[in-house]
């Protein structure tokens, strides 16, 4: 593997585009896990909490659903979900076919963070809330959200790192980015350099979220 | 102003069933500072939290003015909720928010304009004196000023009640010093009724006009703090005097110390102005019996001085019966010890 190390055979303009690819697929599928994971992650802590025998027994089919998502592994889901993604995107492979399976995969995983992080907000400045009038929204929105930002910016940052895991995945069956190109060159065709290449930008954006997301949240904690 | 009817509050249903409270009457008057004292678990937390409906009641009914608390729908209850102030004894601020919107907060709820806001906010930090920490977030504030901005908080939209849940418990003894005064200054700047619950009798003893005690879910025993206090019925009243004296046994011993067989001990209860008066000294005089006293009070309670002595007569059985009835008759209460 050593002896193939060499780095003038690495395609630079090949590498700016996958690097936008996995970018592409990133921003998007965050985005996604966002705007689905947070919400349910929301329901999750309502309904778990609730006196209502309905909405206990809603909680538990919406946490069995969760946990059968979390607990197939992405390779699987990504083959599995072909004909959702189909459905929702038209096409199963590419940036615009690996979105899909990304956010049905990491946001299930978003939404168990954000209801741990929203019950770690102290019980009595909810109750306060109440005792000041509050409706179920605005202590939702005002207290719990508020009071949870420290934790839900570690969890998205938590959740997006594992996203980059999955685009790379995405690579052993067409999805584009610096996972293909890992797969693709280094793999099939051991160009050791490229493989190499791709591992350095990968840790590199890592580091760089996991920074990002650190700044916010020592930025919110006021403990 | 509050009036609680056959109040009955359980948890769990069937054989776990648990009862919390076991029929609660009382009636707190308009502009009155009421103390309800219990031990951990005797039901006061659960009381309080009635009384704005944090806790739903299993029977009976909690009146604030005209409104049934316990028949409210949802939106309703929310808007009643607004006209009453809680604070609490963790003080339950928004760590994420500062000073200045923590007290906003409440008014924020219902869309106050943003000046009016202002005004307000400003307003309530200048009466708690914290203006200068406007800026802050509670996390960089002291135990005493937390439960300040709480108050400020609690003020913040002119309730007509206050409901003070251990607000002092988790303060040093200087501190609770200072917050009970500013409780007092605002029940008679703002005539605020206050309801509170403690359990340290000098809370109570400090600050309030009537008392409640409850145990086990019931009361045993209510009335002016002056009567509660100087004249308790129950053990478990007794209990909590006795506790802020602390020295029943150092009593026990004086009493059964040696003396004379025509001795008499008695306990002897000044109140009001007749406390800082030579009765006592001008009776034995006239009398001729000596005296000692074994132990004594000489305090306050909210405004109200008193005096509690037990003094030990001595002289002839003749002597010390006139001491006694002279006593009574200037308005001393005069108790045989044994």
């Amino acid at each position: 593997m050593i002896n193939n190390l060499d780095f003038s055979q690495v395609n630079w303009e090949e590498f700016g585009k996958a690097t936008v690819e996995t970018l592409q697929m990133l921003a998007y599928s965050s985005l996604f896990t966002l705007i689905l994971g947070l919400p349910i992650g929301i329901i999750l802590f309502l309904t778990s909490r609730s006196s209502s025998v309905g909405l206990r027994l809603f909680y538990s089919i919406l946490s069995i659903v969760v946990n059968i998502l979390r607990s197939v592994p992405f390779i699987i889901l990504i083959i599995a979900l072909i004909p959702v993604t189909k459905e929702i995107v038209h096409t199963s492979i590419g940036v615009r076919g690996m979105i899909p399976p990304l956010v049905i995969g990491a946001a299930p995983f978003y939404a168990r963070l954000v209801e741990t992080s929203l019950r770690e907000v102290d019980r009595g400045v909810i109750e306060a809330a109440q005792a000041m009038g509050a409706s179920t929204w605005q202590v939702v929105y005002k207290v719990i959200l508020r009071e949870s930002r420290p934790g839900l910016i570690a969890g998205f940052t938590v959740t997006v790192i594992a996203l980059i895991s999955y685009t790379a995945m995405s690579g052993l069956v067409g999805g584009g980015g610096l996972g293909f190109l890992a797969v693709n060159y280094g793999y099939y065709r051991y160009e050791t350099a490229v493989m190499l290449v791709s591992i350095v930008i990968i840790i590199l954006l890592v580091q760089l979220i996991q920074m990002i997301g650190d700044r916010l949240v020592i930025h919110f904690t006021r403990k | 102003m509050i009036t609680i009817k056959n109040l009955v509050k359980t948890y769990g249903t069937g054989a776990k069933a648990t009862a919390a409270l076991k029929g609660i009457n009382l009636e707190v008057a308009q502009g009155e500072i009421f103390g309800i004292i219990g031990h951990s678990g005797a039901g006061k937390s659960t009381l309080i939290r009635c009384i704005n409906m944090l806790e739903e009641p299993t029977s009976g009914s909690v009146t604030i003015g005209e409104t049934d608390m316990t028949r409210l729908g949802t939106s309703q209850l929310q808007r009643e909720r607004r006209r009453i102030g809680m604070i609490f004894q963790h003080f339950n601020l928004l760590s994420s928010a500062t000073v200045y919107d923590n007290i906003a907060f409440p008014l924020r709820l219902v869309r106050t304009p943003r000046a009016a806001v202002d005004r307000k906010v400003k307003e309530m930090l200048e009466l708690v004196g914290l203006t200068e920490h406007a800026k802050k977030f509670p996390a960089q504030l002291s135990g005493g000023q937390k439960q300040r901005v709480g108050i400020a908080r609690a003020l913040a939209t002119d309730p007509r009640v206050l409901l003070c849940d251990e607000a002092t418990s988790a303060l040093d003894p200087q501190t609770t010093d200072s917050i009970l005064r500013l409780l007092l200054d605002i029940n008679r700047k703002l005539g605020l009724t206050i309801v509170l619950i403690t359990h340290e009798m000098h809370v109570i003893q400090s600050i309030c006009d009537k008392v409640a005690v409850i145990h086990g879910g019931v009361i045993l025993e209510e009335g002016p703090v002056i009567d509660v206090f100087l004249k308790p019925r129950e053990a478990v009243t007794r209990d909590f005097i006795r506790r802020e004296s602390d020295s029943a046994d150092v009593l026990e011993e004086a009493i059964h110390a040696p003396h004379p067989e025509s001795a008499r001990t008695v306990k002897v209860t000044f109140i009001g102005d007749l406390t800082y008066q030579s009765i006592l000294s001008q009776t034995v005089k006239e009398t001729n019996v000596d005296f000692a006293i074994l132990q004594g009070t000489i305090s306050r309670i909210k405004e109200t001085p008193y005096g509690q002595l037990i003094v030990r007569f001595e002289g002839t059985p003749e002597a010390i019966e006139r001491t006694l009835q002279r006593l009574a008759e200037q308005k001393l209460e005069v108790e045989e010890v044994r």
